[in-house]
């Protein structure tokens, strides 16, 4: 049994691209050497290393028996001694078989199994070069390997012994190298078992959980969680040391919001904060080395946060010169979609769509009209322009100071949200609303310009508005019938329809058909939508539900095949005594008893107690009765039955266990 | 200490070490070292080449009338090509850290992804922002694509951000503070500059005349493009560089509109395209221009 290394040196790799092309080589990796078993692939990496390491692989892939198929005994003797010349033996030694077309020579070849090393040398270059990355580079010249940055250096062992390829000019060996900086200057002389050790000796620690590991021991007290971050940082380093640096107090002036995104995604710290919630003047940088002992990276650190924080201040003081209210004019000028005009155009149409749902929804109109007229004139500000992930939270931070109201700042802070499935719907009413018309608006415009998402393809994020659409109405559970808002183009309409059944589906947790069968039955808010969805869930496993349903399915198909789909009701004297004025009667008190309440459980519970009489009905009655009247009548009592019941949901949509048989 | 000088000085004398070019900024109007002739165009084509300037660079937008610490209108690029990349580029540059005074085992260095792109140039490439300290010092970039053309040999830009450098090395807070000589500060240099050029940009430009002159330089470069490929033979000496001048103008001018609130939503589009096209038929032409004459040489 052998063991494996690979290490493939890099420069260095967009930390975000790691973890995927670890996974991408460990299954091209199995796929190519299952024949050599092995007992575990690991891999491993750092922004300039992709490894990885496999144990106990075969030295030698087992024989295997291979069958040749060779001509057939009618094409006579010539084509089978051709044949066997061909697969170095004789006509007499060749086995026959028999299939399809009639007799035919087999040859039984037995295939020698490689060693490893050299089918790893056959095919190592190819699985590297075919390791998935989102984007690629070539530098070799025109037409030469694409990868993600250059490849510079290859380790590949197989025990002692170097498995020989080349991969963009690049031969492998057994040298690797040390931190850019801390590590010898000279290539490293590796082998299996001390690969780690070498390595850790010059500063680069392989493992990337121990570097995660050694950042959170050294990160101290009240540092703010944050596991993407941290992530980040594990990837763009080789040996992590967590410095602390401090800036002065009078810049926590600025709002938390602006201090937090500055540290966060444009310096990469992670901020302190007092057990309030409320930020220290402080920051943690992760750096690559093993120490500051003269304070030289905390300094230079502190030196470029307070230039960042000087500019932030210096946006937010000069930003204040003009109000957001004198901006919106300027919004001309700011492309909201090449086919579709500037963010002026977009503001008048949402203003306009924002007033509608404000009335439909009894929101403040003051507020959601002002609230929508200044949303998005926080896109003209310097602080904007600097940061443009706190659009929204900028403008409502501005509308605040500038007095506009707490109310409509809210609004404007919370517009862009849901920005996820995890993200909070906004906090008020008017901010759902000013919400919901920009996405809205956001839907019909890109739909109507033929910008619609097909497959992975969607480059405007439609999905995530749409999908923000049906989470608030879900969650704030506002009355707004949805299909009123989807403008003209036919295509929206479905596209919502998909994310309503996703939430229902992934977020709610409901099954499919049951999803299905409230969906079938149409719907005017999605919170009614969801009221009847989690009756249909309460209720199904009772006795009688699943019946019920197979038998809804079974009279929604008599009626299809009859054709009778008048909404004529059914005439009580054509009705023969026995079970089928029985389910006439059933029929009516539970019309009546559904009727009278309004709680959807309580309904289909009524509705379900109907199933002894339809299966007596089905079980005695034939409905296709010779007298044409009786007939006719006896199609009109299911129609109304199935009118009348499906209107919470289509039933026949349950998969029952005797229909999914 | 070093001065703004000695440090571009250094930079200077490390690359030229290394036998590159050291040549003199394009004496035109530019936003970035990238779009001198030095760069646009001999990233085109076979031939290696290696070649660092200095470029002012000009951001109209970017103008805060001086009052901005950290925000010029007007910057220094120093900028390195190194056509092809050799392998040890990384080493390389990080050895020009060195000679500039930058003791690397006592700072933070780290590679961010980066990448570049320039749709009025149909221009793309791979590469990092180089962090030092949490300061971005240099733009790193792997070129794949110029004037809409693949490049036969990938070159590596080093574009290297001096006024940040020497504020870092100088350890002042305004780059207005860096000393650029000794008893010459930045803003003695560069001050009135800032001042004047936001007042114009942003406030006096004459936006007609603006609109003219883009359109006279337009139509000058596409008449040579024209030209130029109407030609069967005999296209040594073509004037393909002023042709790529007249494009140059018309990208400042644009970015001169631009910042005077002049170009409109619906024209904005269209207009970098328009830009975009002088750039590709120059980078068209160029290459085409190269290619023959190699060829030639050879037969010669």
């Amino acid at each position: 049994m052998a063991n494996f290394l690979l290490e493939i040196g890099v420069e260095e790799i967009p930390d975000w691209m790691i973890e995927p092309a670890l996974e991408d080589l460990k299954a091209r990796f199995a796929a190519a050497f299952g024949a050599f078993g092995g007992s575990a692939i690991t891999t491993d990496a750092t922004p300039r290393r992709l490894v990885l390491q496999v144990k106990d692989l075969l030295p030698q892939a087992a024989d295997v028996e291979a069958v040749v198929q060779g001509p057939y005994l009618s094409a006579g003797e010539k084509a089978a001694e051709g044949f066997a010349k061909k697969q170095g033996t004789a006509v007499d030694k060749l086995a026959k078989t028999q299939d399809g077309k009639g007799e035919r020579y087999v040859c039984h070849q037995l295939v020698k199994g490689q060693a490893a090393v050299q089918v790893l040398s056959e095919k190592l270059s190819e699985i590297i070069a075919g390791i998935h990355f989102p984007k690629t580079m070539y530098w070799t010249g025109k037409g030469g390997v694409k990868f993600i940055r250059p490849i510079r250096w290859i380790v590949a062992l197989l025990d002692d012994q170097l498995v020989p390829f080349d991969i963009a000019g690049v031969k492998s060996g057994n040298t690797t190298r040390g931190h850019r900086v801390l590590g010898a200057k000279t290539p490293l002389l590796v082998g299996i078992a001390n690969y780690v050790e070498i390595l850790r000796a010059n500063y680069v620690i392989v493992s990337a959980e121990e570097r995660k590991a050694r950042i959170e021991k050294a990160l101290g007290k009240g540092v703010q969680k944050d596991d993407e971050l941290l992530k980040t940082l594990v990837y763009l380093t080789e040996f992590p040391t967590p410095i602390r640096g401090s800036f002065d107090k009078s810049y926590l002036e600025l709002p938390k919001e602006i201090l937090a995104t500055v540290m966060r995604h444009h310096q990469r710290y992670f901020s302190v904060i007092k057990e309030d919630g409320s930020l220290l003047p402080e920051f943690v940088a992760v750096t690559n080395t093993d120490g500051d002992p003269d304070g030289l990276i905390r300094q230079g650190n502190e030196r470029v946060l307070r230039a960042r924080f000087n500019d932030a201040r210096f946006f937010w003081q000069v930003d204040q010169q003009k109000k957001l209210s004198a901006r919106v004019d300027d919004l001309a000028k700011v492309t909201f979609q090449a086919k579709l005009g500037s963010y002026k155009d977009k503001t008048e149409r949402v203003r306009m769509l924002a007033n509608e749902i404000a009335k439909a929804l009894g929101a403040d109109q003051n507020t959601v009209d002002l609230a929508a007229l200044l949303a998005k004139t926080d896109l003209t500000t310097d602080m904007v322009k600097e940061f443009t992930e706190l659009q929204g939270v900028v403008g409502g931070l501005y509308a605040k100071a500038q007095g506009e109201g707490e109310a409509v700042a809210t609004a404007i802070y919370d517009h862009y949200q849901p920005v996820s499935m995890e993200a909070a719907i906004p906090r008020t009413l008017e901010g759902q609303v000013v919400s919901l018309a920009d996405k809205l608006d956001t839907l019909r415009e890109c739909f109507r310009v033929g910008l619609i998402p097909t497959g992975s393809k969607d480059p405007f994020a439609l999905r995530r508005a749409a999908q923000g659409i049906v989470k608030i109405l879900f969650e704030a559970r506002l009355p707004l019938d949805l299909k009123k808002y989807v403008g003209d183009v036919p295509a929206l309409l479905p596209f919502m329809q998909e994310r309503i059944e996703f939430y229902l589906k992934d977020v709610s947790g409901y099954a499919y058909d049951e999803v299905n069968a409230v969906m079938a039955a149409g719907f005017t808010t999605l919170w009614d939508l969801a009221e009847r969805a989690e009756a249909m869930h309460a209720v199904r496993p009772t006795d009688n539900f699943e019946p019920l349903a197979a038998s809804f399915k079974r009279i929604k198909n008599i009626v299809k095949q009859a054709q009778g789909n008048s909404t004529k009701p059914p005439e009580p004297e054509l009705l023969t005594a026995g079970p089928e004025r029985e389910l006439y009667h059933a029929f009516e008190r539970v019309r009546a008893a559904t009727k009278a309440t309004a709680i959807y459980k309580e309904k289909l519970t009524q509705i379900a107690s109907l199933r002894p009489h339809v299966d007596l009905f089905f079980d005695k009655i034939l409905v296709n009765d010779p007298d044409p009247a009786i007939r006719e009548n006896r199609l009109a009592l299911l129609n109304s039955l199935l009118g009348e019941f499906s209107t919470i949901a289509d039933f026949s949509e349950i998969v029952t266990q005797g229909a999914s048989a | 200490m070093d001065s703004f000088q000695d440090t571009v000085f250094k930079l200077k004398h490390y690359w030229a070490e290394r036998g590159v070019i050291i040549q003199e900024p394009h004496d035109l109007e530019v936003g970035a070292g990238t779009m001198a002739p030095e760069t646009f165009l001999r990233v085109l084509g076979p031939k290696p080449y290696k070649v660092a300037y200095v470029q002012p660079s000009r951001r109209p937008a970017d103008g805060r009338y001086g009052e901005n610490p950290n925000r010029l209108y007007k910057h220094q690029q120093l900028q390195v090509i190194l056509k092809p990349t050799p392998d040890d580029v990384l080493e390389q540059y990080l050895g020009s850290l060195e000679a500039i005074g930058i003791d690397l085992r006592k700072h933070d260095i780290k590679f961010e992804e980066d990448n570049w792109e320039a749709p009025t140039l149909g221009a793309w490439g791979i590469g990092w922002q180089v962090m030092l300290d949490g300061l971005e010092i240099t733009q790193f970039t792997y070129f794949q694509q110029c004037g809409g053309i693949d490049l036969e040999l990938v070159p590596a830009e080093i574009t290297y951000g001096l006024e940040r450098i020497v504020a870092f090395l100088q350890n002042v807070n305004s780059v207005y503070d860096i000393e650029w000589a000794p008893g010459f500060k930045y803003s003695d240099v560069r001050l009135a500059d800032e001042q004047q050029f936001s007042v114009y940009n942003f406030e006096m430009a004459d936006v007609a005349m603006l609109w003219q002159e883009f359109e006279l330089h337009e139509k000058e470069c596409q008449r040579l493009i024209d030209l130029f490929r109407a030609k069967k033979d005999g296209v040594e000496r073509f004037p393909v560089l002023p042709a790529y001048d007249q494009a140059l103008k018309c990208s400042n001018l644009f970015n001169l509109l631009d910042s005077r609130g002049a170009i409109s939503v619906t024209e904005r589009v269209g207009i970098i395209g328009r830009v975009r096209k002088l750039a590709v038929g120059v980078a068209e032409a160029w290459a085409k221009q190269q290619a023959p004459v190699e060829v030639e040489k050879v037969v010669a």
